[in-house]
This record gives structure tokens, C-alpha cells and sequence, in this order.
């Protein structure tokens, strides 16, 4: 068996080499179906890697409480809403939590201006929890402490883009900048934390919470997010559970009422984006397979027509002894050999292609082949030119030897 | 004990609604180191008759015993591995693979044997000396003239060691001078010791032959000896 492997490989290798362009033509299907689902592999692999470490440092011990509006209410004008009592009512009857933050966001971004330059932003109101609850740290100057709030000061945190963007000196504490018709002292600038998902985490302005809420004007109108970190990891589910129940109880929900929050944990978030991802990649390789379909099909007509143009050939071979196992063994070994050296082929012009793209495209993480993927397109290669290969082959090994020798 | 020994062979094809009769009870018996011409004209028979001697087709009815075993109901591969082991072709047009230098082709049959590669090439190698190919070994079939090819089929056809050279018409691609040349050939390895068929229509090739058998409507019409007019 060996043996008539080896022998095979020997004469498959020749007759590959013997039509050198021809077939690398036939292996063209494989190529192309092989490389696309290598490059989209090998990006979503390096995206979702990223996006897995950039959501780990966003902290997994952490939950976003935010208000839900189903789109039917809305369009009746029903607005739901979080609000400071809500806030203390976690803070006082949920155990666990080792820190929690309200988040006030104005409105609608707000213009920030420093002498002429002005610059559209993020601006939201929030306690000195928020610091160990986000993982915020000021860089320079300080951050908000407890006093800002109670006392309304006029201060702020700027991000580093928004530093950049108003044309401040890189250290810009002590500045004055105008949001909304106010002035505000800056206090301090925020450690740079680069992009998740294509938001600039940096665009940001940071005010005092009660200062954002006499900015904001009426109460009875603002609209809160609680963030909060758990002292324990593993306690998320029971703190998530102890925080609906108390916010169902508090908006006075009946039991057929549906949420009108939503409690967000990281790890959530980073499944929401595997799922995207996932079903991504199934697409893709379902469009890709075809392409593999269609190489083997060009792998089984070229090796159809290798065949009739060998007839002869294997007319010698069966006259001096071949067996149909061995006609059989010598067209499978090529239908293999051709799949498989598309699948190689295919495997570093997808990488290479996925390099490119990744490059080229900025911010974007780096392509990684998994190993998995590999194995699972050598081996869909080789699957799709054995299948293709036998009936070529059968149709060798099954000639006629006087006919075969009398051909052509 | 005859090496070979065809009883009552006959072989039918049917061709539309009629059936022709290629061979009709063939009773002949050959021994070993025989040199032996079949003749006749196009349509006797002779290359059914070939067909059959070289287990490359199996008789519609009839004994054949080759080497005392029965091959007359053997099945492709069954055959394939007698045509291996007793017989040794050689062909009007060569039939050389045409990718594969002479050495290769010399060595093609002791693949199927399963024979290692470097005693395959030894084996080759001897055999491409009897007949004086050793400085064309890596030279393609389309590098070779027509006497060097059908050399190297002479030795690819000696490297197995068979019970029968089986050539059919294999001066009919060369030249006065190349055909002597290959005769003699023939000649010598009867001498050595080899059982030569030769399947032919042309009397001068078959004079060569110590014994001939001519064919007409698949059946012999005449079997006589000779001495070799060589």
C-alpha cells in the first residue's frame, strides 16, 4: 500500500510538472476558493482577538444599567427613565457591588471651545467612583473628587483627543474652556485609551455629576446610566438579579410588563460581538465553498480530459501489468496532489491577503490564521479532490486495455 | 509438458445483429524456446490470436493453459498480474510512455511487481545492456530512433523475466536495416533461451521463425517447421 502510494506520487508529481500551466489553471478553483476563506478567517480571527482583549480591559466585573425604550412607546412619546433613586436604591440594597457611578450625558454633544478652536464632543457628568469603575485615570492634574460635586464646580477632565482637537498645551490643567455658554476650569487629562470598535474613547469631556445636572436644567427630565463594578467576579449573575428585581419593584412593574432597563455586563457585549463575528464567517465561507465546489469541478474535468489524452498510456500500463488498482491509486494520487497543492497555494496568497487588508486599513488589529483553520482548509482541499478525483479515476482504471491500447 | 497449450479457443464478437467469428477452435500446442510465427491476412485472426495469447483478452470459449495454469476465465486483474509475471510485449508502434525516460520505461513493469526501486533499476539496467541502450538510459522515447525504442521495449519486455516474448508486427514501424538489426535480436534471445511469438504478415519476417502457423478465418490452415533461414 505504501509502496503503491509512493510509486503513485512519483508518476503524479511528473505528470503535474509535465503540464506545469495547465495545472496551475485547474488549481485556480482551489486557489481562490482556499485563499477567500483564509483572508476572511484570518481577519475576523485578528478582529475578534482584539476585541476580546480591548473588552478584558474594559473590566469583566463590570454592569451598565441604562434605560430601555421599546420603538413602540417611543413613537407615543413614553420616554423610560433611570434616575437618582434609582441610583441610591442599588447602592444601598444590592450587596457586592464595590463600586457604582451615575453617568449623566448631556443631551446631545456638545460644542467645547478653547479660544477660536471648537470641537464637538462627549460630555457627561459623573462621581469620582467612576474612576475605579472605568478604569479613567487622569494623567495629568486630578481626577473629579466628591467635593466637585457637591459644591458644582465648574471643572473638567478632557480626553486626550479633545486636547488635541481645541489646540490646549499638552499640559493644559489649569486652562479655561467654554461648554455651553459656561466656562469651565480644566482639572485634569485623561490617560489615553485608544479605540473600541471604532470609537475614540478618548473624545470625551468629564464634568462634575451634579454640575452636568444643573446644566441640564429640569430633573424630572434627566435620564441616568449607573455603572457599577462587583467586588466578585462570579457574583455577577445574582447582583444582575438582585438589580432587576428592585428596579421592577421601584418602576412598579406588573408581571406581564417587560424591563424598561437593561443591565449590560462586558462579557455580554464581547458575546453579542462573537455572534456577529461567527455568523460573519459562516456566511463567508458558505459563499467560499461554492468556490471550492466549482475548483472541483474543474479538478475532475481537467482530470476527465488527462484521461482520454492518457488512454493509450494506460493502455501500455495495463499490457505490462498495472492492476486497476494501480490506474486507480495514479489518477487519485494526481486529483489529490493538484487539490492539495491549490489548498497550499491558496493558504499563503489568503494570508497574504488578509496582511494587506489588515494593513490597510487603519486601527485594524492584525491577521492571525488559527491552526484549526489550516487543517480545515488542507483538508476541505484534499476531501474535494478525492471526491472529484474518483470518477476520472475509475474510468481509467475500468479501460479496456486492448481498446485503451488501440486508441488514438 | 507445453508451455503453452490453446484447446478448442474460440472467440466471438458481435458486431450488430451478427456474430463474427475472430477465432474458430484453435487447437495448438507450444513448448518452451519455441520460435514461432503466426501469419496471415488482415482479418485472419492474428491479433485476436494475439490478444489472446498475451492475456489481454479472454477466449468466448476454450482451454488455455499457460505455464500448466488455466488462464482462459481469469478476471482483468487476475490477467493483469499473468501478463506481468509470463509475458513480455512487444509492439508494432513500441509503445513507450512517452514521458518517461528509458530507463523508466525498462523499470515501468517492476513497479507493479512491487520490486524496490534501486533493484528495479539494476534489473533495468541489465536488461538495457542486453540490448546495448546503457549510454541512451535517460533519453526520452522522442530522443530515440526507431530501432533505440523498439530496444527499449525489447528490454522492457526481457526485464520481468517472462515465459514469452510476444511480438506483434514489431518491424512493421522500421526501416530494411533497422528490421535486420531487430531480427537478429530475436534470434539471439531464442538462442539464449527465450520462447519468441511473433505475430506478422510479412514472410520474410516470419522465415525468421522456426515454426509457422498460418491463420485463415480464424482457423489454422498450416503449421509447419522450418529451419531458420537467418
Amino acid at each position: 500500500m505504501l509502496f503503491a502510494l509512493m510509486e503513485s506520487s512519483r508518476s503524479a508529481v511528473a505528470s503535474v510538472l509535465a503540464h506545469g500551466l495547465r495545472s496551475f489553471l485547474t488549481t485556480l478553483g482551489i486557489v481562490i476558493g482556499v485563499a477567500g476563506v483564509i483572508a476572511v478567517v484570518s481577519l475576523t480571527e485578528g478582529l475578534s482577538a482584539s476585541v476580546t482583549d480591548q473588552f478584558q480591559a474594559l473590566g469583566t466585573d463590570s454592569l451598565t444599567v441604562r434605560s430601555y425604550t421599546p420603538i413602540k412607546d417611543r413613537m407615543k412619546g413614553i420616554q423610560s427613565r433611570l434616575n437618582d433613586s434609582d441610583l441610591s436604591l442599588i447602592e444601598t440594597r444590592v450587596e457586592g457591588i464595590s463600586s457604582i457611578t451615575p453617568i449623566l450625558f448631556a443631551r446631545r454633544a456638545s460644542q467645547v471651545r478653547f479660544g477660536s478652536q471648537t470641537t464637538f464632543s462627549q460630555i457627561f457628568g459623573t462621581t469620582q467612583a467612576y474612576q475605579d469603575v472605568a478604569q479613567a485615570y487622569a494623567e495629568q492634574g486630578r481626577f473629579l473628587v466628591n467635593s466637585d460635586s457637591k459644591t458644582r464646580r465648574r471643572v473638567c477632565i478632557l480626553g486626550e483627543t479633545v486636547r488635541e482637537q481645541l489646540g490646549l498645551p499638552r499640559n493644559a490643567v489649569g486652562e479655561y474652556v467654554e461648554i455651553g455658554k459656561e466656562w469651565f476650569k480644566v482639572i485634569g487629562i485623561l490617560e489615553p485609551k485608544g479605540e473600541l470598535m471604532g470609537f475614540d474613547q478618548d473624545d470625551r469631556v468629564i464634568l462634575p455629576y451634579q454640575t452636568m445636572q444643573s446644566l441640564l436644567g429640569n430633573q424630572s427630565q434627566t435620564d441616568i446610566q449607573i455603572q457599577l463594578t462587583v467586588a466578585d467576579q462570579s457574583n455577577i449573575p445574582v447582583v444582575v438579579a438582585r438589580v432587576r428585581s428592585l428596579l421592577r419593584k421601584a418602576h412598579g412593574l406588573t408581571r406581564e410588563d417587560d424591563d424598561d432597563f437593561r443591565i449590560q455586563t462586558a462579557e455580554q457585549l464581547s458575546e453579542t460581538f462573537d455572534r456577529i463575528i461567527t455568523t460573519v464567517t459562516l456566511v463567508v465561507g458558505g459563499i467560499v465553498s461554492i468556490s471550492l465546489l466549482v475548483g472541483g469541478i474543474g479538478i475532475m474535468n481537467i482530470m476527465l480530459v488527462s484521461v482520454t489524452e492518457r488512454t493509450r498510456e494506460i493502455g501500455i500500463c495495463k499490457a505490462i501489468g498495472a492492476k486497476r488498482h494501480h490506474i486507480l491509486m495514479q489518477f487519485l494520487v494526481e486529483a489529490l496532489l493538484l487539490s492539495l497543492l491549490g489548498g497550499i497555494i491558496g493558504l499563503l496568497l489568503g494570508y497574504g491577503l488578509g496582511v494587506l487588508i489588515a494593513m490597510s486599513i487603519p486601527s485594524f488589529p492584525p491577521a492571525t490564521i488559527p491552526l484549526w483553520s489550516i487543517v480545515l482548509a488542507l483538508g476541505f482541499s484534499a476531501f474535494v479532490g478525492i471526491i472529484f478525483g474518483i470518477l476520472p479515476a475509475a474510468k481509467a482504471a475500468n479501460l479496456d486495455p486492448i481498446d485503451a491500447l488501440r486508441y488514438g | 509438458m507445453a508451455l503453452i497449450e490453446l484447446q478448442a479457443i474460440e472467440k466471438h464478437y458481435v458486431m450488430g445483429d451478427q456474430t463474427v467469428r475472430a477465432l474458430d477452435g484453435i487447437d495448438i500446442s507450444i513448448a518452451s524456446n519455441e520460435y514461432i510465427a503466426f501469419v496471415g491476412s488482415s482479418g485472419s485472426g492474428k491479433s485476436t490470436m494475439m490478444n489472446i495469447l498475451g492475456c489481454l483478452d479472454r477466449p468466448s470459449a476454450g482451454l488455455y493453459h499457460l505455464n500448466g495454469k488455466n488462464v482462459a476465465q481469469l478476471n482483468q486483474n487476475e490477467l493483469a498480474e499473468i501478463r506481468n509475471l509470463e509475458i513480455g510485449f512487444i509492439f508494432q508502434s513500441f509503445n513507450l510512455l512517452p514521458r518517461a525516460n528509458a530507463l523508466s520505461n525498462v523499470m515501468q513493469p517492476l513497479i507493479y511487481r512491487g520490486v524496490a526501486y534501486k533493484e528495479r533499476k539494476k534489473l533495468a539496467m541489465t536488461a538495457l545492456d542486453r540490448v546495448n541502450l546503457v549510454d541512451r538510459i535517460d533519453h526520452l522515447p522522442n530522443q530515440l530512433s526507431g530501432g533505440q525504442q523498439q530496444r527499449v521495449a525489447i528490454a522492457r519486455a526481457l526485464v520481468t523475466e517472462p515465459s514469452i516474448l510476444l511480438a506483434d508486427e514489431p518491424t512493421g514501424n522500421l526501416d530494411s536495416r533497422t528490421t535486420i538489426e531487430i531480427m537478429k535480436l530475436f534470434d539471439e534471445l531464442q538462442q539464449e533461451g527465450h520462447t519468441v511469438i511473433v505475430v506478422t504478415h510479412e514472410a520474410e519476417i516470419a522465415n525468421h521463425c522456426h515454426r509457422i502457423v498460418e491463420l485463415k478465418d480464424g482457423k489454422i490452415s498450416n503449421d509447419h517447421r522450418q529451419d531458420g533461414v537467418s
